[in-house]
């Protein structure tokens, strides 16, 4: 069967009539995940956010890595998606052009209590189906990570564990869904459902019908939850405070730097980006406004002290970014991952800190629980494969490409120098699938204007590309 | 795939600095003298200060457009070759740069390099501002820009951050948006005034408010009091680091104090065949003082050409606090020009010192004030005593 696909992104205007056989409400990474995952089937399906962007909730904030899952609670949901999560999404960047980076990790041990820690962290890891971790001396520790700052005694060395770019990955499932027929629309708050034969969302943008609802929220799936009469868990923001160090601090470390857990939580880790900066945090900080992601000067100052241990020579160089991410805690171990297949309703809540990387996996989940639940998941497909412009560092960037500027100059053309972002790619950015919402969604297509100065330089020249592109 | 070419002198940055050394090279019959501009147009940051004040002391002053073009005229008159859109991206050999421009990739060979790259101002995220991330946040660099180059919006009520003169600029370019200036606030107990707009001196920004749009800054005053002013644009000014990732990717070391290049009187780096000027070795001065170590550097340049050999490093010349930084960094030959000193806190006719392993080498008092935004000059006639053998040579205040 084919399927013709007119590509829609709305981001104002009344919603299409009619009914769509499934909506998912929230354009997260999980929620485009599933709208990708969906579009493999004949169906008509919504992807609905109240942002005016894809991943601009916690999406766009975490520590971007592509975690093996040796560290989950043995047996939980959580640890049987996040290692088929890991398995999906390492394969899917391959295929489409995602940057990613097998650094591994070392968890170090800085005291004996930590060092006590670790023979049971590598045995969770193998219960957890994870057996390349292994524990190594301090010597080799130091010898690998030259950096560190004295007092290291050892170390859980685990080297399945990725870096990954968190933007393409959303934008490529949404861009992939988008492409394969799903309508996208933003600036689309859900307010209300009136469920019946149909479930009737009342939206920012007017009223939408649809015959499945999955709840893909994020901060707000409990609230979503409840406009659909569950109360079974209710969502804590934990907030994560971060400070990203400039690209020339890269070659201070070449692993992700992992704190071993302690019963605080999992604690400050310092880790390369795909970018090529240096990333540490975050806090762990408990709130009620589902809206807070201000850094704070305690955070930074917590930062800054933790990071002074782990790796001194970083808090010399100068820092390009600081910013902070909610993680939707519900004060339980697991995913809050919830069928409700009389009410043709699946609510994906609960998905702390790995929902990076079991996205692929909750989405194939949810799809599951979907088809149980009575939707017709019959002629499924294969997708048109994507290839998304590449913002990795390790990998070919257009202003590197001598092949790809003869062909077209506009790559040679650089307009963010710190990040060196060439017009050509901010072209492209402006007129793809899923195109940016705001001058920070640009930044998170092309990486302009995010680098050491902040738009001193290009900040103007990136505006006014922008803004041309919107007229 | 990049093709392969060489030059005499190649010369990173089209500033006043860059210009005026190219110029003077370039006349003085330097051979192939090529200047690289990542920007379309080049002149560096003349180009968007819309206000009189460039040139030498014959006034009227100039515009820093005004200025900026007759730089380049002046580069080009003399036959020195300036390229612009061309970045110069890294390094492919100890004198050979690796250039990105729409005509392909490039790698030039040269006799000298000269790092003319500028300064930049720290922007909100270095300075460790906390609180949200809304639009409205801008540098004094970006501002200018948007307003002067690309005429778009800004805010209604502004806050400016830093009392350093850069900031007056920031009030001047805001007003003529048709902004309204609620503000200058800066840390330090003092700052200039500028007419119509309540200065706060002591005050920190404690955070910045607002989702989407700035709605507000909440500040904190040295004795403890803190309030919030609404406004929906804050610039932040000042606090000057010198553009030095092509120094660092090409090892050319740096000076702790200024985070430029670490140079000789001759602007020598560490690096052999590999100079550097202007604001690049110090954060912001005036676009004379850039453009007069262009100058000055041309005669070196010319003598490394003509094949003198790289002086071993001599003793470094640090600063003790409240002094933040010196250029140059290091005495490997006696210096001809004054030296640039700069204090952490305003100093009025301050006495100096300058000694090397406990020898007094030199105190005079510098008759001449000094704060974090204006350099001390400095007669350089005491530096033939330094021991171009001996330890650090250290300048104090005492
Ligand atoms: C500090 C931090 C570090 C992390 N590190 C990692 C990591 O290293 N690796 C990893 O795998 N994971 C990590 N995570 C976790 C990961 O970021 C999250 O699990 C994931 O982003 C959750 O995606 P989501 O789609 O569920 O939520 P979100 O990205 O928040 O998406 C939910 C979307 O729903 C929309 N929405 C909400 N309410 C409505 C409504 N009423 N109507 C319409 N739309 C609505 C929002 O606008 C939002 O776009 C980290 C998280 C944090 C905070
Ligand atoms: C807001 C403001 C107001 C000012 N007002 C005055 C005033 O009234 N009077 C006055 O005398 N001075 C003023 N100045 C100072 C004056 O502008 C500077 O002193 C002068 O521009 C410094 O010259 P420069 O050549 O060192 O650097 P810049 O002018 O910064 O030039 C450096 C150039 O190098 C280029 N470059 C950097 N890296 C690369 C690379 N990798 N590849 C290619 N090109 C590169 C940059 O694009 C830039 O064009 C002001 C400065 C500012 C910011």
């Amino acid at each position: 069967m084919t399927v013709t696909a007119t590509t829609a992104v709305t981001t104002g205007g009344a919603l299409p009539g009619g009914e769509y056989d499934v909506t998912v409400v929230g354009a997260g990474v999980v929620g485009a995940a599933i709208a990708r995952e969906l579009a493999r089937f004949p169906l008509r399906i919504a992807l609905v956010d109240a942002s005016d962007d894809v991943g601009d909730g916690t999406s766009k904030a975490n520590t971007a890595i592509l975690h093996t899952g040796f560290d989950a609670v043995p047996g939980s949901l959580e640890s049987r998606l996040v290692r088929e999560g890991h398995r999906l999404l390492a394969a899917y960047a391959a295929e489409s052009g995602i940057p990613v980076e097998p650094l591994g990790a070392l968890l170090v041990a800085w005291d004996d209590e930590q060092l006590a820690a670790l023979p049971g962290l590598a045995e969770k890891a193998v219960r957890n189906g994870y057996r390349a971790a292994r524990i190594i001396a301090a010597d080799e520790v130091r010898a690998r990570e030259p950096e560190l700052g004295p007092g290291v005694l050892g170390a859980l060395d685990v080297p399945g564990e990725s870096i990954i770019c968190p933007w393409t990955t959303t934008l490529a499932y949404a861009t992939q869904a988008v492409r394969a027929g799903v309508d996208l629309h933003l600036n689309c708050r859900v307010q209300k459902v009136t469920s019946g034969e149909t479930h009737a969302l009342a939206t920012s943008r007017g009223p939408l019908r649809t015959r499945y609802l999955v709840n893909a929220a994020g901060l707000y799936a409990d609230e979503i939850d409840r406009l659909l009469g569950h109360a079974d868990f209710a969502v804590t923001p934990r907030r994560g405070q971060l400070i990203v160090f400039d690209e020339l601090a890269r070659g201070l470390v070449r692993h992700v730097l992992l704190p071993v857990p302690s019963a605080l939580g999992k604690g400050v880790l310092v880790s390369p980006t795909v970018y090529g900066n240096v990333m540490l945090g975050p806090t762990a900080e408990d709130l009620d406004d589902k809206t807070d992601t201000g850094s704070t000067a305690e955070g930074i100052a917590l930062l800054r002290e933790k990071g002074r241990r782990i790796l001194p020579a970083l808090l010399e160089e100068e820092v390009t970014a600081v910013y902070a991410g909610l993680r939707a805690a519900t004060g339980d171990d697991d995913y809050a991952i919830r069928a409700h297949p009389a009410q043709r309703y699946v609510t994906v809540g609960g998905i702390r800190s790995t929902g990076l990387t079991a996205s692929m996996a909750i989405a194939a989940h949810v799809v599951e629980l979907l088809a149980d639940g009575g939707l017709p998941v019959a002629g499924a497909r294969e997708l048109e494969p994507v290839r998304m412009p590449n913002l990795g560092e390790a990998f070919l960037r257009p202003y590197r490409d001598a092949e790809l500027i003869a062909r077209d100059p506009e790559y040679g053309r650089i307009v963010c120098h710190c990040e060196r972002v060439t017009r050509g790619e901010i072209r492209d950015a402006l007129a793809s699938a899923v195109p940016p919402g705001s001058p920070d969604g640009l930044r998170r297509r092309t990486r302009a204007r995010g680098g050491r100065c902040q738009g001193f330089h290009c900040g103007a020249a990136v505006r006014a590309l922008f803004e041309e592109a919107r007229r | 795939m990049s093709r392969d070419r060489t030059v005499d002198v190649l010369v990173i940055g089209a500033g006043p600095a860059g210009l005026a050394l190219a110029a003077r090279l370039a006349g003085a019959g330097a051979g192939r003298v090529e200047v690289l501009e990542r920007e379309q147009d080049a002149g560096g940051v003349p180009r968007h200060c819309h206000h009189g004040g460039f040139g030498g002391p014959v006034r009227p002053w100039l515009t820093g457009p005004a200025y900026a073009r007759r730089a380049v005229r002046a580069a080009t008159a003399a036959g020195a070759t300036v390229r612009t859109g061309v970045s110069a991206t890294g390094w492919a050999g100890p004198l050979t740069l690796e250039t990105t421009s729409p005509a392909g990739l490039e790698r030039i060979a040269a006799r000298a390099v000269v790092l003319a790259t500028g300064a930049r101002e720290r922007p909100r995220s270095a300075r460790l501002v906390p609180g949200s991330r809304p639009a409205g946040v801008l540098t004094t660099g970006e501002l200018q820009q948007s307003v002067h180059l690309y005429g778009q919006d800004i805010g209604r009520r502004a806050v400016v951050v830093g009392a350093e003169p850069v900031a007056r600029h920031a009030v001047r370019t805001l007003r003529r948006a048709g902004a309204e200036v609620v503000a200058v606030i800066t840390e330090r107990s003092r700052g200039t005034a500028v007419p119509g707009v309540p200065l706060l001196t002591a005050t920190t920004v404690a955070e910045l408010r607002g989702r989407g749009r700035l709605s507000g800054v909440a500040l904190r005053h040295e004795d403890g009091r803190c309030g919030l002013l609404a406004c929906d644009t804050v610039v932040f000014t000042g606090d000057w680091i010198p553009d030095h990732e092509l120094a660092r990717r090409g090892g050319v070391a740096l000076d702790p104090g200024t985070r430029g290049p670490c140079t000789d009187a001759s602007f020598r780096t560490s690096v052999p065949g590999v100079f550097a000027v202007g604001n690049a070795l110090h954060g912001v001065e005036r676009a004379a003082t850039a453009a007069g170590e262009g100058d000055a550097a041309a005669d070196p340049v010319l003598a490394r050409l003509a094949g003198a050999p790289w002086p071993d490093p001599g003793p470094p010349l640090v600063v003790r606090a409240p002094l933040l930084w010196v250029t140059p960094n290091r005495l490997t030959d006696v210096v001809g020009r004054p030296l640039l000193l700069r204090s952490a806190e305003p100093l009025t006719a301050p006495v100096l010192t300058a000694a090397q392993d406990g020898r007094l080498l030199w105190r005079r008092r510098v008759p001449a004030r000094a704060t974090s935004s204006r350099s001390l000059t400095l007669p350089p006639g005491w530096t033939d005593r330094v021991d171009r053998s001996g330890g650090p040579v250290v300048l104090a205040i005492g």
